[in-house]
Protein backbone atom coordinates (compact mmCIF):
# COMPACT_ATOMS: atom_id res chain seq x y z
CA UNK A 1 0.00 0.00 0.00
CA UNK A 2 1.19 3.33 -0.78
CA UNK A 3 1.11 5.88 1.79
CA UNK A 4 1.95 9.75 1.23
CA UNK A 5 2.52 11.70 4.52
CA UNK A 6 1.62 15.13 4.93
CA UNK A 7 1.21 18.16 7.54
CA UNK A 8 -1.73 18.21 9.49
CA UNK A 9 -3.70 21.52 8.89
CA UNK A 10 -2.12 23.96 11.12
CA UNK A 11 1.49 22.44 11.16
CA UNK A 12 4.08 24.52 9.95
CA UNK A 13 7.77 22.99 9.82
CA UNK A 14 10.68 25.35 9.27
CA UNK A 15 14.21 26.12 10.28
CA UNK A 16 15.13 28.52 13.04
CA UNK A 17 18.21 29.90 12.79
CA UNK A 18 18.09 31.32 16.35
CA UNK A 19 17.65 27.95 17.98
CA UNK A 20 19.61 26.19 14.72
CA UNK A 21 17.44 23.53 14.22
CA UNK A 22 14.29 22.22 12.60
CA UNK A 23 10.97 23.22 14.82
CA UNK A 24 7.81 22.03 13.80
CA UNK A 25 5.09 24.95 14.91
CA UNK A 26 1.06 24.54 15.68
CA UNK A 27 -1.91 26.27 17.57
CA UNK A 28 0.13 27.56 20.63
CA UNK A 29 2.74 25.22 20.56
CA UNK A 30 6.24 24.67 19.55
CA UNK A 31 8.69 21.56 19.60
CA UNK A 32 12.24 21.46 18.37
CA UNK A 33 12.87 18.56 16.56
CA UNK A 34 16.52 16.45 16.61
CA UNK A 35 18.86 16.30 13.87
CA UNK A 36 17.01 13.08 12.59
CA UNK A 37 13.62 13.95 13.09
CA UNK A 38 13.97 17.28 11.51
CA UNK A 39 15.75 15.34 8.27
CA UNK A 40 13.09 13.10 8.21
CA UNK A 41 10.21 15.56 7.98
CA UNK A 42 12.14 17.67 5.80
CA UNK A 43 11.10 15.16 2.81
CA UNK A 44 7.45 15.30 3.92
CA UNK A 45 6.01 17.19 1.19
CA UNK A 46 2.41 15.28 0.81
CA UNK A 47 3.99 14.36 -2.57
CA UNK A 48 6.03 11.34 -2.05
CA UNK A 49 5.43 8.42 0.14
CA UNK A 50 7.11 6.60 2.81
CA UNK A 51 9.77 4.70 0.27
CA UNK A 52 10.40 7.58 -1.87
CA UNK A 53 11.37 9.44 1.14
CA UNK A 54 13.43 6.65 2.47
CA UNK A 55 14.74 6.59 -0.70
CA UNK A 56 15.73 10.49 -0.58
CA UNK A 57 17.28 9.84 2.72
CA UNK A 58 19.23 6.74 1.92
CA UNK A 59 20.83 8.85 -1.22
CA UNK A 60 21.27 11.82 1.17
CA UNK A 61 23.08 9.81 4.23
CA UNK A 62 24.83 7.20 1.90
CA UNK A 63 26.79 5.83 5.15
CA UNK A 64 24.04 5.28 7.35
CA UNK A 65 22.94 2.15 6.62
CA UNK A 66 19.68 0.40 6.50
CA UNK A 67 17.52 3.70 7.45
CA UNK A 68 14.25 2.19 6.86
CA UNK A 69 12.97 0.85 10.05
CA UNK A 70 13.81 3.95 11.90
CA UNK A 71 11.62 6.09 9.31
CA UNK A 72 8.86 3.93 9.28
CA UNK A 73 8.54 3.80 12.95
CA UNK A 74 9.22 7.91 13.14
CA UNK A 75 6.42 8.62 10.93
CA UNK A 76 3.99 5.94 12.54
CA UNK A 77 5.05 8.01 15.52
CA UNK A 78 3.87 11.41 14.24
CA UNK A 79 0.93 9.98 12.38
CA UNK A 80 0.02 9.21 16.05
CA UNK A 81 0.97 12.34 17.67
CA UNK A 82 -1.25 13.76 14.98
CA UNK A 83 2.11 16.13 13.84
CA UNK A 84 1.12 14.58 10.40
CA UNK A 85 -1.88 13.11 8.36
CA UNK A 86 -2.04 9.72 5.55
CA UNK A 87 -3.37 10.48 1.97
CA UNK B 1 24.67 37.15 19.98
CA UNK B 2 27.59 36.25 22.07
CA UNK B 3 29.61 39.13 23.37
CA UNK B 4 27.92 42.08 24.26
CA UNK B 5 25.06 40.81 26.36
CA UNK B 6 25.57 41.22 30.24
CA UNK B 7 23.62 37.83 30.62
CA UNK B 8 24.78 35.52 27.69
CA UNK B 9 23.24 32.23 29.39
CA UNK B 10 19.71 33.59 28.31
CA UNK B 11 18.39 32.52 25.92
CA UNK B 12 16.42 34.16 23.18
CA UNK B 13 12.49 34.65 23.58
CA UNK B 14 10.88 32.24 21.70
CA UNK B 15 7.42 33.62 22.52
CA UNK B 16 6.45 37.26 21.51
CA UNK B 17 2.53 38.14 22.79
CA UNK B 18 1.37 41.24 21.41
CA UNK B 19 -1.52 42.51 23.33
CA UNK B 20 -2.71 44.80 20.75
CA UNK B 21 -5.47 46.65 23.15
CA UNK B 22 -7.14 46.71 26.20
CA UNK B 23 -10.22 47.55 24.58
CA UNK B 24 -12.71 44.61 24.38
CA UNK B 25 -17.01 44.41 23.96
CA UNK B 26 -17.15 41.62 26.27
CA UNK B 27 -16.63 42.14 30.03
CA UNK B 28 -16.19 39.11 31.34
CA UNK B 29 -15.41 38.71 35.37
CA UNK B 30 -12.22 36.87 35.32
CA UNK B 31 -10.43 38.90 32.38
CA UNK B 32 -6.54 39.21 33.11
CA UNK B 33 -5.84 42.48 31.81
CA UNK B 34 -4.86 45.08 34.49
CA UNK B 35 -7.59 46.27 36.90
CA UNK B 36 -6.65 49.81 36.13
CA UNK B 37 -6.69 49.54 32.27
CA UNK B 38 -8.79 52.29 31.93
CA UNK B 39 -6.05 54.39 32.73
CA UNK B 40 -3.71 52.96 30.80
CA UNK B 41 -1.50 55.01 28.16
CA UNK B 42 -1.67 54.99 24.17
CA UNK B 43 -1.90 52.46 22.44
CA UNK B 44 1.40 51.44 20.42
CA UNK B 45 0.96 52.48 16.37
CA UNK B 46 1.32 50.25 13.39
CA UNK B 47 4.73 51.71 12.63
CA UNK B 48 5.74 51.14 16.62
CA UNK B 49 3.92 47.45 16.48
CA UNK B 50 5.92 46.69 13.19
CA UNK B 51 9.17 47.43 14.66
CA UNK B 52 8.47 45.17 17.56
CA UNK B 53 7.53 42.23 15.14
CA UNK B 54 10.85 42.67 13.58
CA UNK B 55 13.25 43.05 16.40
CA UNK B 56 11.24 40.12 18.29
CA UNK B 57 11.48 38.18 15.33
CA UNK B 58 15.42 38.90 14.72
CA UNK B 59 15.69 37.66 18.30
CA UNK B 60 14.77 34.05 17.43
CA UNK B 61 10.87 34.75 18.22
CA UNK B 62 8.91 32.04 16.26
CA UNK B 63 5.29 31.76 17.94
CA UNK B 64 3.31 35.02 17.61
CA UNK B 65 0.08 35.55 19.56
CA UNK B 66 -1.88 38.70 19.37
CA UNK B 67 -4.16 39.26 21.69
CA UNK B 68 -5.78 41.99 23.74
CA UNK B 69 -8.55 43.20 25.41
CA UNK B 70 -9.89 42.23 21.81
CA UNK B 71 -7.52 42.54 18.80
CA UNK B 72 -9.77 42.98 16.07
CA UNK B 73 -11.05 46.42 17.58
CA UNK B 74 -7.31 47.53 16.11
CA UNK B 75 -8.08 48.29 12.10
CA UNK B 76 -4.55 47.27 11.39
CA UNK B 77 -4.69 43.83 12.25
CA UNK B 78 -4.77 42.46 8.74
CA UNK B 79 -1.48 44.79 8.29
CA UNK B 80 0.05 43.33 10.86
CA UNK B 81 -0.95 39.88 10.24
CA UNK B 82 0.75 40.13 6.90
CA UNK B 83 3.78 41.33 8.38
CA UNK B 84 4.00 39.08 10.90
CA UNK B 85 3.49 36.16 8.47
CA UNK B 86 6.11 37.23 5.72
CA UNK B 87 8.58 37.39 9.03
CA UNK B 88 8.10 33.94 9.57
CA UNK B 89 6.16 33.77 12.89
CA UNK B 90 3.83 31.48 13.83
CA UNK B 91 0.94 33.82 14.02
CA UNK B 92 -1.93 33.05 16.23
CA UNK B 93 -5.29 35.47 16.54
CA UNK B 94 -6.75 35.11 20.24
CA UNK B 95 -10.23 36.56 19.78
CA UNK B 96 -13.90 36.46 21.80
CA UNK B 97 -15.14 36.34 18.15
CA UNK B 98 -16.60 39.39 18.15
CA UNK B 99 -16.23 41.71 15.90
CA UNK B 100 -15.27 39.32 13.89
CA UNK B 101 -16.94 38.61 10.19
CA UNK B 102 -16.17 35.58 7.85
CA UNK B 103 -14.80 38.14 5.38
CA UNK B 104 -12.07 38.93 7.92
CA UNK B 105 -11.54 35.41 8.62
CA UNK B 106 -10.78 35.00 4.73
CA UNK B 107 -9.09 38.17 4.22
CA UNK B 108 -6.52 36.92 7.35
CA UNK B 109 -5.98 33.55 6.33
CA UNK B 110 -5.21 34.95 2.75
CA UNK B 111 -2.69 37.64 5.01
CA UNK B 112 -0.78 34.30 6.73
CA UNK B 113 -2.68 34.16 9.60
CA UNK B 114 -2.20 30.68 10.90
CA UNK B 115 -4.49 29.91 14.15
CA UNK B 116 -7.62 31.56 14.75
CA UNK B 117 -8.24 30.88 18.72
CA UNK B 118 -12.43 31.56 19.78
CA UNK B 119 -13.30 32.12 23.42
CA UNK B 120 -16.67 30.82 24.46
CA UNK B 121 -17.85 31.28 28.26
CA UNK B 122 -20.16 28.06 28.13
CA UNK B 123 -21.72 26.12 25.95
CA UNK B 124 -24.93 27.00 26.03
CA UNK B 125 -26.28 30.88 25.38
CA UNK B 126 -28.25 31.49 28.49
CA UNK B 127 -25.08 31.28 31.14
CA UNK B 128 -22.33 32.81 28.36
CA UNK B 129 -23.84 35.76 27.81
CA UNK B 130 -23.88 36.01 31.62
CA UNK B 131 -20.94 35.49 31.98
CA UNK B 132 -19.54 37.29 28.48
CA UNK B 133 -21.77 40.45 29.84
CA UNK B 134 -23.34 40.60 26.37
CA UNK B 135 -26.99 39.57 24.94
CA UNK B 136 -25.55 38.11 21.54
CA UNK B 137 -22.14 37.19 21.98
CA UNK B 138 -22.95 33.01 21.62
CA UNK B 139 -24.55 33.26 18.50
CA UNK B 140 -22.09 35.30 17.60
CA UNK B 141 -18.94 33.16 18.74
CA UNK B 142 -20.90 29.99 16.98
CA UNK B 143 -20.98 31.62 13.24
CA UNK B 144 -17.45 32.87 14.13
CA UNK B 145 -16.26 29.22 15.42
CA UNK B 146 -18.08 27.41 12.19
CA UNK B 147 -16.65 30.33 9.68
CA UNK B 148 -12.61 29.54 11.13
CA UNK B 149 -13.55 26.29 10.30
CA UNK B 150 -14.72 26.28 6.91
CA UNK B 151 -11.53 28.68 6.19
CA UNK B 152 -9.20 25.66 6.53
CA UNK B 153 -7.81 26.91 9.79
CA UNK B 154 -7.06 24.68 12.77
CA UNK B 155 -9.55 25.42 15.39
CA UNK B 156 -8.70 25.89 19.05
CA UNK B 157 -11.28 26.39 21.18
CA UNK B 158 -10.75 28.15 24.55
CA UNK B 159 -13.42 28.34 27.80
CA UNK B 160 -12.19 29.65 31.01
CA UNK B 161 -13.40 27.28 33.62
CA UNK B 162 -15.08 28.64 37.12
CA UNK B 163 -17.41 27.52 39.49
CA UNK B 164 -20.43 28.77 37.53
CA UNK B 165 -19.84 26.56 34.50
CA UNK B 166 -17.69 23.69 35.46
CA UNK B 167 -20.32 21.68 36.03
CA UNK B 168 -20.48 21.93 31.95
CA UNK B 169 -17.38 20.10 31.07
CA UNK B 170 -19.68 17.14 29.00
CA UNK B 171 -21.77 19.62 27.46
CA UNK B 172 -18.67 22.01 26.26
CA UNK B 173 -16.58 19.28 24.93
CA UNK B 174 -20.04 17.62 22.97
CA UNK B 175 -20.14 21.36 22.07
CA UNK B 176 -16.38 21.26 20.89
CA UNK B 177 -16.99 18.05 18.97
CA UNK B 178 -20.01 19.02 17.19
CA UNK B 179 -17.69 21.74 15.81
CA UNK B 180 -14.90 20.13 14.49
CA UNK B 181 -12.75 21.24 17.09
CA UNK B 182 -9.16 20.11 16.76
CA UNK B 183 -7.94 21.56 20.59
CA UNK B 184 -10.20 22.54 23.40
CA UNK B 185 -8.64 24.43 25.99
CA UNK B 186 -10.38 23.86 29.19
CA UNK B 187 -8.64 26.83 31.12
CA UNK B 188 -9.49 26.93 35.16
CA UNK B 189 -9.60 30.36 36.20
CA UNK B 190 -6.08 31.97 37.10
CA UNK B 191 -6.23 34.25 39.83
CA UNK B 192 -4.91 37.50 38.60
CA UNK B 193 -6.24 41.49 37.38
CA UNK B 194 -10.13 40.91 37.71
CA UNK B 195 -10.31 37.07 38.54
CA UNK B 196 -8.51 38.21 41.41
CA UNK B 197 -10.69 40.43 43.19
CA UNK B 198 -13.57 38.04 41.71
CA UNK B 199 -12.03 34.82 43.23
CA UNK B 200 -14.65 33.74 45.93
CA UNK B 201 -17.19 33.96 43.51
CA UNK B 202 -14.66 31.95 40.85
CA UNK B 203 -13.33 29.30 42.36
CA UNK B 204 -14.44 25.71 42.20
CA UNK B 205 -14.92 23.72 44.84
CA UNK B 206 -12.83 21.08 45.53
CA UNK B 207 -15.36 18.41 44.65
CA UNK B 208 -16.59 20.33 41.74
CA UNK B 209 -13.08 19.98 40.24
CA UNK B 210 -12.75 16.47 41.17
CA UNK B 211 -15.81 15.59 39.43
CA UNK B 212 -14.40 17.39 36.51
CA UNK B 213 -11.59 16.16 36.44
CA UNK B 214 -13.05 12.45 36.16
CA UNK B 215 -15.34 13.76 33.55
CA UNK B 216 -12.35 14.95 31.06
CA UNK B 217 -10.68 12.03 31.97
CA UNK B 218 -13.30 10.35 30.72
CA UNK B 219 -14.13 11.72 27.51
CA UNK B 220 -10.37 12.04 26.91
CA UNK B 221 -10.76 7.82 27.19
CA UNK B 222 -13.93 7.92 24.87
CA UNK B 223 -11.90 9.93 21.92
CA UNK B 224 -9.06 7.89 22.15
CA UNK B 225 -11.04 5.17 21.43
CA UNK B 226 -12.68 6.57 18.59
CA UNK B 227 -9.77 7.81 16.90
CA UNK B 228 -10.39 11.47 17.74
CA UNK B 229 -7.63 13.71 17.17
CA UNK B 230 -9.67 16.33 18.88
CA UNK B 231 -7.10 16.89 22.11
CA UNK B 232 -8.19 18.05 25.38
CA UNK B 233 -6.43 20.32 26.99
CA UNK B 234 -7.39 20.99 30.62
CA UNK B 235 -5.29 23.43 33.25
CA UNK B 236 -6.53 22.63 36.32
CA UNK B 237 -6.61 25.67 38.91
CA UNK B 238 -2.72 25.87 41.49
CA UNK B 239 -5.05 26.51 44.26
CA UNK B 240 -5.34 22.90 44.61
CA UNK B 241 -1.85 21.65 44.11
CA UNK B 242 0.72 21.67 46.96
CA UNK B 243 3.66 22.50 44.53
CA UNK B 244 3.58 25.69 42.41
CA UNK B 245 3.52 25.76 38.80
CA UNK B 246 6.75 26.51 36.99
CA UNK B 247 5.42 29.96 35.69
CA UNK B 248 6.40 30.80 32.70
CA UNK B 249 8.92 28.41 32.64
CA UNK B 250 11.21 30.51 34.36
CA UNK B 251 10.92 34.59 33.99
CA UNK B 252 12.24 36.15 30.92
CA UNK B 253 13.13 32.67 29.63
CA UNK B 254 11.20 32.03 26.80
CA UNK B 255 8.18 34.61 26.97
CA UNK B 256 7.98 38.17 26.06
CA UNK B 257 4.59 40.19 26.14
CA UNK B 258 4.23 43.43 24.68
CA UNK B 259 1.13 45.35 26.18
CA UNK B 260 -1.15 48.11 24.70
CA UNK B 261 0.99 51.07 25.53
CA UNK B 262 4.26 49.61 24.89
CA UNK B 263 5.48 48.31 28.75
CA UNK B 264 7.46 44.88 27.83
CA UNK B 265 6.31 42.57 30.40
CA UNK B 266 8.11 39.10 30.90
CA UNK B 267 3.93 37.87 31.42
CA UNK B 268 1.26 39.28 30.88
CA UNK B 269 0.01 40.15 34.11
CA UNK B 270 3.49 40.92 35.86
CA UNK B 271 1.86 44.27 35.14
CA UNK B 272 0.80 44.46 38.63
CA UNK B 273 4.31 43.93 40.55
CA UNK B 274 5.96 46.99 42.22
CA UNK B 275 8.79 46.53 39.09
CA UNK B 276 9.64 49.03 36.50
CA UNK B 277 8.99 47.64 33.17
CA UNK B 278 10.92 49.07 30.15
CA UNK B 279 8.97 50.74 27.12
CA UNK B 280 9.42 49.10 23.64
CA UNK B 281 9.89 53.28 22.41
CA UNK B 282 12.52 53.99 24.66
CA UNK B 283 14.25 50.94 24.15
CA UNK B 284 15.45 48.21 21.76
CA UNK B 285 13.55 44.86 22.61
CA UNK B 286 17.27 43.32 22.29
CA UNK B 287 18.27 46.03 25.76
CA UNK B 288 14.90 44.97 27.18
CA UNK B 289 15.20 41.48 27.26
CA UNK B 290 18.59 40.66 28.04
CA UNK B 291 19.67 43.78 29.69
CA UNK B 292 16.75 45.56 31.36
CA UNK B 293 16.49 45.20 35.32
CA UNK B 294 12.55 44.88 35.12
CA UNK B 295 13.62 41.26 32.90
CA UNK B 296 16.82 40.59 34.73
CA UNK B 297 14.71 40.69 38.33
CA UNK B 298 13.92 37.17 38.97
CA UNK B 299 16.27 35.42 36.50
CA UNK B 300 18.82 32.90 38.52
CA UNK B 301 17.66 32.18 42.13
CA UNK B 302 19.77 34.87 44.12
CA UNK B 303 16.68 36.80 44.81
CA UNK B 304 14.85 33.77 46.47
CA UNK B 305 14.53 34.04 49.89
CA UNK B 306 13.40 31.07 52.09
CA UNK B 307 12.09 28.20 51.85
CA UNK B 308 12.74 28.51 48.51
CA UNK B 309 16.64 29.88 48.57
CA UNK B 310 17.86 26.44 50.55
CA UNK B 311 15.02 24.42 48.52
CA UNK B 312 16.39 21.48 46.25
CA UNK B 313 13.01 22.00 43.86
CA UNK B 314 13.89 25.61 43.16
CA UNK B 315 15.61 24.48 39.83
CA UNK B 316 12.04 23.01 39.05
CA UNK B 317 9.81 25.70 39.58
CA UNK B 318 11.73 28.81 40.30
CA UNK B 319 9.74 29.26 43.24
CA UNK B 320 6.22 29.27 41.40
CA UNK B 321 4.81 32.84 40.19
CA UNK B 322 5.68 36.44 41.31
CA UNK B 323 2.79 37.72 40.57
CA UNK B 324 1.01 35.19 42.93
CA UNK B 325 3.62 35.74 45.49
CA UNK B 326 2.73 39.40 45.30
CA UNK B 327 -1.16 39.16 45.50
CA UNK B 328 -1.12 37.07 48.54
CA UNK B 329 2.11 37.68 50.55
CA UNK B 330 2.72 41.66 49.62
CA UNK B 331 6.12 40.65 48.46
CA UNK B 332 6.74 39.18 45.42
CA UNK B 333 10.17 37.64 46.52
CA UNK B 334 8.40 35.00 48.64
CA UNK B 335 7.60 31.71 47.64
CA UNK B 336 4.83 30.96 46.09
CA UNK B 337 1.99 30.55 48.40
CA UNK B 338 0.36 27.32 47.21
CA UNK B 339 3.85 25.43 47.85
CA UNK B 340 3.06 23.85 51.32
CA UNK B 341 6.39 24.82 52.62
CA UNK B 342 5.88 28.65 52.41
CA UNK B 343 4.99 30.03 55.03
CA UNK B 344 1.81 32.11 53.36
CA UNK B 345 0.06 28.45 52.83
CA UNK B 346 -2.73 29.28 55.11
CA UNK B 347 -3.92 31.73 52.71
CA UNK B 348 -4.43 29.31 49.78
CA UNK B 349 -6.34 26.70 52.64
CA UNK B 350 -8.89 29.65 53.32
CA UNK B 351 -9.18 30.03 49.73
CA UNK B 352 -10.09 26.26 49.82
CA UNK B 353 -12.57 26.52 52.74
CA UNK B 354 -14.38 29.76 51.20
CA UNK B 355 -14.86 27.50 48.23
CA UNK B 356 -16.44 25.26 49.86
CA UNK B 357 -19.19 27.43 51.32
CA UNK B 358 -19.32 30.51 48.26
CA UNK B 359 -22.58 31.53 47.79
CA UNK B 360 -22.29 34.42 45.61
CA UNK B 361 -24.12 33.69 42.71
CA UNK B 362 -22.70 35.83 38.90
CA UNK B 363 -24.76 38.91 39.54
CA UNK B 364 -22.33 39.74 42.41
CA UNK B 365 -19.15 39.81 40.37
CA UNK B 366 -17.28 42.72 39.99
CA UNK B 367 -17.67 42.54 35.80
CA UNK B 368 -14.11 44.04 33.53
CA UNK B 369 -15.19 47.30 32.42
CA UNK B 370 -13.93 51.05 31.76
CA UNK B 371 -16.48 52.40 34.34
CA UNK B 372 -15.53 49.53 37.33
CA UNK B 373 -11.75 50.31 36.23
CA UNK B 374 -12.23 54.10 36.92
CA UNK B 375 -14.69 53.01 40.53
CA UNK B 376 -11.34 50.73 41.39
CA UNK B 377 -8.87 53.69 40.79
CA UNK B 378 -9.93 56.81 41.64
CA UNK B 379 -7.31 57.79 43.62
S1 LIG C 1 -11.29 38.02 29.05
FE1 LIG C 1 -13.26 38.75 28.23
S2 LIG C 1 -13.30 40.95 28.78
FE2 LIG C 1 -11.16 40.27 28.98
S3 LIG C 1 -10.25 40.73 27.01
FE3 LIG C 1 -10.94 38.60 26.90
S4 LIG C 1 -13.01 38.70 26.03
FE4 LIG C 1 -12.48 40.76 26.71
S1 LIG D 1 9.98 26.08 48.70
FE1 LIG D 1 10.10 27.36 46.87
S2 LIG D 1 11.43 26.23 45.45
FE2 LIG D 1 10.80 24.78 47.05
S3 LIG D 1 9.01 23.74 46.22
FE3 LIG D 1 8.25 25.48 47.40
S4 LIG D 1 8.07 27.16 45.93
FE4 LIG D 1 9.34 25.58 44.97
Amino acid sequence: MKQIPRFRRGFRFQWEPAQNGYVLLYPEGMVKLNESAGAILNEVDGERDVEAIIAALQRRFPEAGDLGPDVREFLRDAGQQHWIEWL
Amino acid sequence: MNGASATPQVGPPLWLLAELTYRCPLQCPYCSNPLDFAHSGQELTTEQWVSVLRQGREMGAAQLGFSGGEPLVRQDLPELIAEARALGYYTNLITSGLGLTEAKVDAFAEAGLDHIQVSFQASDPELNNAVAGSRKAFEQKLAMARAVKDAGYPMVLNFVIHRHNIHQMNDIITLCERLGADYVELATCQYYGWAFINREGLMPSRAQLELAERQVNDQRQRLADAGSAMKLIFVTPDYYEERPKACMNGWGSLFLTVAPDGTALPCHSARLLPIDFPDVRSMSLREIWYDSPGFNHYRGDSWMPEPCRSCEEKTRDFGGCRCQAYLLTGNADNADPVCDKSPHHERILAARRAADHATAGLGELVYRNAGNSRLLFRG
